[in-house]
């Protein structure tokens, strides 16, 4: 195993203490899978293609896995393509918790590109939750996809943050269709900089009966930064419940556009929606400017607390 | 020796005169306190010191250590040590109650923000980790705040009604913090319109209208606020003779 690239990998998002032989992991870099660790009742079965890996995680009926399961998916190269297809089967009544980590700290020219099939059977839960570690660069384009079905009483959680380094260009679209009593919820936190360009759809079908889903977006843009976020919420069945939350603050030149749609097809389904942009409180940073932080300093911290 | 002094200090928005040829000058030190009547001109005064934004277009001048800072921008003075402690704190959302001490404090640690936290009454185990936001009450929002000047260890702080919204045992904890702050060596200028703020002070400023009425020891400045002011008899427009026989006779600042 070349253990250099791995422990460099880890050290740039600064797990190399935290995650050990012993820790269920997958460490990627670019296309080859550098370092490996499954525990009983998870499968991951990674096959190297010649931009990037293809891999399929399962977790068995009933396995519920305590620890959380690192995936860190490097590229320390400047340049290339990296693409990531994943085919994930979580099994009725199986938990798993993910933590995703994607770092690219020499980026010149990189792209990201992620598919994933995702099924939760009934009864499971599956919690997904990916950090993006960017150069100050910005040279990262990241385009994720996702295509997530949940059965009955399924529970299925992801988030996305990004909020140190460059964006560069994102561009993520999620779909979940939600069964009988399932519940999803797809949260997204990302602060753009300078040319940033942040697109976001994220969208969800409520199915079946009483099932739920909740959309949340906080956005930050600053310098000339761009955001356009897509939120849609559908409701088909009786007692369906669902809420769209889109957030987005502007400083500078920054740009920030929301749509939320909702669209309800049942009487007894019931869904909301709130959208708001706008800039940064001036009491707030006044009230850290007098404590000695500059302008730039402040409004960091102020975006930073409002999207963590 | 005076840290701070305005000089002749008008301030003119639509309303007319908030500040009206104000000239103070705070010894290095000392916990003064500037009283007076609701729209005296207390709160603006303090604004102008900070170089808030909408109070930097006055006249005269403001010197800190005898140099103008007329020039100088929030964070720039802030940079000097001088801060403000607003009469009703900012909520930070998301933000934790760590970070905010850790951005104004000088030796970045959680020890410091245990210090701090500790000598504003809060216990550092419950309030570490909670947001600065509206599940905080007023009073808690305003323990924090000082919490976080005295991390900061300025060398001047205003604290604007510091008594305000907050209940007994907290206002207790505030005037020990102002205590320790002047034993550190802090020169603190009270904002208020209370008399047992007031009392707090070793030195008093009253103003109305935008001007400045008396100056000089915290009792005699208490007995004309008091006598005089509560309730006001001339609706916040002062009475020019009794100013002009208050300042022949009063002390000198």
């Amino acid at each position: 195993m070349p253990e250099n690239l791995v422990e460099e990998i880890l050290q740039s998002i600064d797990l190399h203490k935290s995650i050990t032989r012993m820790s269920p992991h997958v460490v990627i870099n670019a296309n080859r899978v550098l370092s490996s660790r499954v525990v009983e009742g998870l499968e991951i079965e990674p096959e190297e293609l010649p931009d990037g890996v293809k891999a399929r995680l399962r977790v068995g009926r009933g396995v519920k896995i305590k620890q959380p399961v690192h995936l860190c998916f490097g590229m320390l190269p400047e340049r290339g393509i990296q693409k990531i297809l994943l085919d994930v089967e979580i099994e009725d009544e199986a938990e798993v918790n993910f933590m995703a980590h994607c770092t690219f700290p020499n980026a010149v020219d990189i792209q990201h590109l992620m598919e994933a099939e995702i099924r939760v059977g009934r009864g499971a839960s599956y919690r997904y939750f990916e950090r993006h570690w960017h150069s100050d660069q910005g040279m990262v384009r990241v385009v994720p996809a996702a295509r997530i079905k949940l059965a009955e009483k399924a529970r299925f959680s992801t988030e996305f943050e990004l909020l140190k380094g460059r964006v560069g260009v994102i561009d993520i679209d999620y779909h979940t269709d939600c069964e009988a009593g399932s519940s999803a919820e797809m949260k997204a936190r990302i602060f753009g900089r300078q040319d940033d360009i942040i697109k976001i759809k994220e969208s969800a079908s409520l199915e079946g009966e009483g099932s739920r889903a909740v959309l949340t977006t906080h956005i930050a843009v600053r310098d000339e930064a761009r955001a356009e976020i897509y939120n849609e919420l559908i409701a088909r069945a009786p007692y369906s419940r669902g809420h769209v939350d889109c957030k987005e603050i502007i400083q500078g030149n920054g740009v920030a556009r929301a749509v939320p749609v909702v669209e309800v097809h049942h009487p007894k389904a019931h869904v909301t929606h709130e959208a708001a942009i706008g800039s940064v409180d001036s009491k707030q940073l006044q009230t850290l400017m007098a404590r000695g932080l500059s302008e730039d300093e402040a409004v960091d911290l102020i975006i930073e607390g409002l999207l963590s | 020796m005076a840290i701070l002094e305005v000089r002749d200090l008008t301030l003119q928005m639509d309303s007319g005169f908030i500040l009206n040829g104000l000239t103070m000058e705070f010894w290095e030190g000392y916990v003064h306190a500037v009283v007076g009547p609701n729209g005296a001109g207390k709160s603006t005064l303090a604004n102008v010191i900070m170089g808030l934004p909408g109070y930097r277009h006055h006249g005269g001048d403001v010197l800190f250590e005898g140099r103008s800072i007329k020039h100088l921008n929030v964070d720039e003075r802030a940079r000097l040590g001088i801060t403000l402690a607003w009469q009703e704190p900012a909520r930070f959302e998301g933000l934790k109650v760590d970070q905010f001490i850790l951005a104004a404090a000088g030796e970045k640690s959680e020890r410091e923000v245990d210090r701090v936290l500790e000598l504003v009454g809060l216990d550092p185990f419950r309030y570490r980790r909670r947001a600065v936001d509206k599940t905080l009450s007023g009073g808690e929002r305003k323990r924090i705040e000082l919490a976080s000047i005295l991390a900061m260890k300025p060398r001047l702080v205003m604290l604007d009604e510091p008594d305000s919204g907050v209940d007994i045992e907290a206002i207790e904890r505030i005037f020990e913090a102002i205590a320790l702050l002047k034993k550190e060596g802090t020169t603190v200028l009270l904002i208020t319109h209370s008399p047992r703020v007031l009392e707090r002070a070793d030195h008093a400023f009253l103003m109305c209208s935008g001007m400045l009425v008396d100056k000089g020891e915290t009792r005699k400045i208490l007995e004309c606020f008091s006598g005089k002011c509560l309730p006001c008899p001339h609706q916040n427009v002062p009475d020019l003779n009794s100013i002009s026989k208050n300042k022949s006779g009063g002390e000198n600042a």
